[in-house]
């Protein structure tokens, strides 16, 4: 009926990245020609509170958020209260949380975001280094190489 | 030669964009998500953009460019319209001269708010044009639209957006070479167009309803709206804003009418459609709006069940609206609920009241969170300002020995936005018991993002302004002990001056002022000046 839709939902505790990840994430499947759609609640949510994230693409998204059990990857980025998205998701579908690579790796706590997106990238056919140079747009310099280190231990893990 | 640019854009951005390109001299409003980033957007393109104390005085400043000819965008969220209805409600009679455009951010659902009220119906109330775009390419295009328009009928326009609107990103196309330029501000005596008086009021109802009736005549023919036909004539939907892109991916074999312009709703048109289907349905966010002024103008509409009015749309409650499936219930999500962060002052000074037993009329900020246990340091809270005129209502009824125990705590922002009327009532109308009043200073508006106001000293980006002091506002209305103290360094000096002042029939204000912490590093460089 309608071309194959890609859902993608990011959740976590406010403070870790969700919306960075997922402002990266649409931004590299837009300039990738898709099209892209991104929703998300701000507000109460930075104080600690759970929020997600969904990212939608394909040729054609119309709704902004995903429908109910459509999630195709969910990125946990706290499990013990993300992990509850996976209610939403299809049957088959991905769930990455940090269990998937060795965090202790990382320079900073804070790259756990950008480190899952590594893992993340493994399933979508966007080659390595678009997803490094739209990375770097979105932080300074002086965290371009800490970025990069996260993102390939996810990747490669 | 036109060249298009493509570009991802939350609907924030997006309208930020939309009325630089239609030439617009200054964006004023007021921080309230999910409204909040239209301004920081709009000055990070250069556009003029200002935090006012609050959106009245935002709408009156408004007001008053498009009187000079010139352009103004306002932004708020929708309980901002509520500050700002007194000037609205007059300006849609007296009608401007340049343009203005209101944005006005509903949050239904209440992510984070206090009600879900629906501007539509306010603005029904109110004779004010809404329009309502469904994605971040339409937040630019029914934005330079609404300036056109405004200034085409000399009527203040609203843009009604919502939180999966304003906070989604979608792709927006346009073209850099349409931009206007801004037009020369003017002014032009005309004192019966402006002045309100009742013989010059009359005549304005009247051009305002006129206005509407040519407003409605565009709308039906040549209106931001769209028709999709269906597959067959079975089912037909109409819908505007984000509930149209939920409905459109429930079901898309059935027809379409999508609204874009709301107010005044393209009735005739939307009639005509109707009448071809065998079932029509209204699928919209909040209030039953366009299914009550529908089925009273005789279109062939279903009535819409209340449970529909509560909390946002999806796909999936879409779907089961069409289902007419009244059991459906969106899955609850276990959530962690937010919280105040570890180390902020804001818990130090909510602490000692509770220990004391405080009865705390509480205001909207960060703080409200103190409400929430372990702390449970709030006992009520309602709008913004509101903290004060309540405390004081309180104090004038309880038993002496309850009165005592209550005390008004507001935030700085809020304070600036709406404490000052309050504290005018406080020395004008004192209680028996007196009052205390503790403003919770942490040098920002912390909720929504960390947004200037008029106590930080800094302008919207940053750049340095008249500071206004809290402390000499309090002693110049005449609140007779005035204190601050530092509520983590100097906790035990606090809670010993309130347990003080609780006993005494004296006026007290005191300020507890330590930066929020997530600012706290910003803060430091701004000062600095860097």
């Amino acid at each position: 009926m309608k071309d194959k839709i890609t859902n993608i939902r990011i959740a976590g505790l406010g403070g870790m990245g969700v919306l960075k990840a997922s402002l990266i994430l649409s931004e590299l499947l837009f300039e990738e020609g898709h099209d892209v759609k991104k929703a998300e609640v701000h507000g109460m949510s930075q104080r600690g509170g759970s929020i997600s994230s969904d990212v939608r693409f394909g040729k054609k998204v119309v709704s902004p958020m995903i429908p109910e059990g459509e999630v195709d990857f969910l990125v946990s980025l706290e499990p013990e209260w993300s992990d509850v998205h996976k209610v939403s998701m299809k049957d088959g579908g991905i769930v990455i949380s940090p269990a998937d690579f060795d965090a202790s790796k990382l320079a900073s706590a804070k790259a756990i975001n950008v480190a899952a997106l590594g893992v993340l990238s493994r399933h979508l056919d966007i080659p390595e280094n678009r997803w490094l140079e739209v990375l770097e747009k979105f932080f300074p310099e002086k965290l371009h190489a800490a970025n990069e280190a996260a993102f390939k231990l996810g990747r490669n893990s | 030669m036109s060249q298009i640019t493509r570009k991802l854009l939350s609907g924030n951005e997006a309208v930020a964009l939309g009325a630089l390109h239609a030439g617009c001299a200054l964006g004023v409003g007021y921080p309230g998500t999910p409204s909040t980033e239209i301004l920081e957007a709009f000055s990070i393109l250069k556009g003029n953009a200002e935090w006012a104390p609050n959106e009245k005085v935002a709408a009156e400043v408004a007001l008053g460019v498009a009187f000079g000819e010139s352009r103004a965008l306002v932004t708020m969220k929708h309980v901002g319209l509520n500050v700002s209805q007194d000037l609205f409600f007059t300006a849609s009679y007296s009608g401007v001269q340049g343009a203005l455009v209101a944005i006005v951010a509903d949050d239904p659902g209440m992510a984070s708010s206090q009600n879900e009220q629906d501007t539509r119906s306010l603005a029904y109330a109110g004779g004010l044009p809404v329009l309502e775009p469904s994605d971040s390419q339409e937040a630019y295009d029914f934005t330079k639209l609404a300036f056109e328009l405004s200034h085409r009928w000399q009527i203040p326009f609203i843009i009604r957006t919502t939180t999966r609107v304003a906070h989604s990103n979608t792709i927006v196309e346009y073209d850099e070479q349409s931009a206007k330029p801004r037009p020369k501000a003017n002014f032009n005596r005309d004192i019966s167009m402006r002045v309100m008086v009742p013989g010059h009021a009359k005549p304005a109802h009247k051009r305002l309803r006129q206005k509407f009736a040519d407003m409605l005549k565009w709308n039906d023919e040549q209106g931001p709206n769209q028709i999709i036909e269906g597959k067959d004539k079975k089912l037909g939907i109409i819908s505007s804003g984000i509930a149209f892109m939920h409905a459109l991916e429930a079901a898309p074999e059935a027809g379409f009418f999508k609204v874009g312009f709301s107010n005044p709703m393209p009735v005739n048109k939307i009639k005509e459609f109707a009448a071809q289907y065998d079932r029509c349905i209204v699928i919209e966010e909040g209030d039953p709006y366009m299914t009550t002024l529908l089925r009273a103008a005789g279109a062939n509409v279903e009535p819409r069940e209340e449970k529909w009015r509560f909390g946002e749309f999806t796909v999936d409650r879409a779907k089961a609206q069409i289902a007419g499936d009244l059991s459906y219930e969106t899955p609850v999500i276990k959530q962690k609920p937010p919280q105040l962060c570890k180390g902020c002052p804001h818990i130090f000074s909510f602490q000692p009241m509770a220990d004391m037993g405080c009865i705390v009329a509480g205001d909207i900020g960060c703080y409200t969170l103190a409400a929430m246990k372990p702390i449970s340091g709030m006992d009520m809270q309602i709008c913004m300002g509101a903290s004060i005129g309540m405390g004081l209502g309180l104090r004038k009824v309880l038993p002496e020995d309850q009165a005592r125990k209550v005390v008004s705590v507001i935030g700085d922002s809020t304070f600036m936005h709406s404490g000052l009327t309050g504290l005018l009532e406080m020395v004008y109308n004192p209680p028996a018991t007196g009052h205390v009043v503790v403003v919770v200073d942490n040098s920002t508006t912390a909720m929504t993002g960390q947004q200037e106001h008029p106590g930080t000293g800094r302008k919207l980006d940053h750049s340095p302004t008249n500071q206004v002091s809290i402390e000499a506002v309090a002693k110049a209305i005449g609140i007779q002990n005035v204190e601050t103290f530092n509520p983590v360094r100097d906790n035990a000096k606090f809670s010993e001056y309130l347990k003080e002042k609780l006993a005494t029939n004296e006026l007290t204000l005191i300020v507890l002022r330590q930066p929020c912490i997530l600012a706290a590093a910003n803060l430091i460089k701004r000062n600095r000046g860097q």
